[in-house]
């Protein structure tokens, strides 16, 4: 009688690969399509509370009173600081802000000078950004030199 | 003469160093996929500024408004009236007081749309002001 040898019959133990790659390949293309390169984003804190009887009295050195002018349609007419008109030149006023406040230590949330600025209604969001970006410092390098710290809002302007 | 039959040679080809590759793609894209949809807003389109810089520490109790390109005020997908915002406010209002805390610990992020007016902005951060948020921050994007 003949006996069959049961090595000679290789046994296959090896995992099914085909179905783990399609699924891989799926959750690769997944990723890949819902990729999105976006740039970063950073804020400006300001800080508000209620305007109340409560509230001490600003004990800000510098009052820098920011204004900005709308031309009726949303753009920059003019900028004036403190009754200063600097036309629509941000470096201008940055330089000015820079020469009021001095290379000090540096501003922190809660001291140093204070920016109010004054805006008309309908004067563009974007440019009012650009006013906070040029009072509240500029960028050397790749370094950030602060200015100022602190920005609040006059009280609104109704046209 | 018996001749023993040889096992036919395998022609399958490695594939570890291909699922290798492939699982560190995925892992790659996993880390860096942005699962933030809440706070973007497709109408708004936010001004650059060359002082932005991301948040190093994550922001304490953020309330993310938007200002879209419509003027319409969005918060958490559900566009509100500057009118009705108290009470779309009443609930977070209570999950912060829920915490021991108050409306003064939030941050409200602004996200507003570039041409946008300023003085929307304002009655938003007024509005806001009326219900005891103090902190606001004004989110915009990386100048490149």
């Amino acid at each position: 009688m003949k006996f069959r040898h049961k090595s000679t019959q290789e046994e296959k133990n090896e995992l099914p690969m085909t179905p783990m790659i399609d699924i891989v390949f799926l959750l690769l293309v997944f990723f890949i399509m819902t990729f999105k390169i976006s740039a970063q984003e950073g804020d400006f804190n300001v800080k508000m509370p209620l305007q109340g009887d409560g509230t001490p009295v600003d004990n800000t050195q510098l009052p820098l009173k920011l204004r900005l002018r709308s031309n009726g349609g949303g753009d920059l007419q003019e900028i004036l600081l403190n009754d200063r008109s600097f036309g629509t030149d941000w470096s201008q006023v940055r330089g000015y802000v820079a020469s009021l406040v001095g290379d000090a230590s540096g501003p922190t949330q809660d001291e140093g000078p204070e920016v109010e600025i004054d805006l008309d209604y309908d004067l563009y969001y974007v440019h009012v950004i650009e006013a906070i970006t040029a009072v509240t410092g500029y960028r050397s390098g790749d370094e950030i030199i602060k200015l100022v710290d602190r920005i609040k809002f006059a009280p609104q302007r109704k046209n | 003469m018996r001749f023993r039959k040889t096992a036919a040679p395998a022609a399958e080809a490695d594939l570890t160093p291909m699922i290798d590759m492939t699982f560190q793609l995925i892992a790659f894209f996993m880390v860096l996929i942005n699962f933030s949809q809440s706070e973007q807003n497709d109408k708004v389109i936010l001004p650059t500024s060359e002082l932005a810089k991301p948040v190093d520490v994550p922001i304490e109790f953020p309330i993310i408004v938007h200002l879209t390109s419509e003027d319409a005020v969005v918060i958490g997908g559900d566009k509100v009236d500057l009118a009705a915002l108290r009470s779309r406010m009443q609930p977070e209002i209570a999950l912060l007081k829920l915490e021991g805390k108050g409306p003064a610990d939030a941050n409200i992020i602004i996200r507003s749309h570039r041409t946008a007016p300023g003085g929307r902005v304002q009655d938003l951060i007024n509005r806001c002001q009326e219900l005891g948020f103090e902190q606001f921050a004004l989110r915009v994007k990386e100048e490149i």
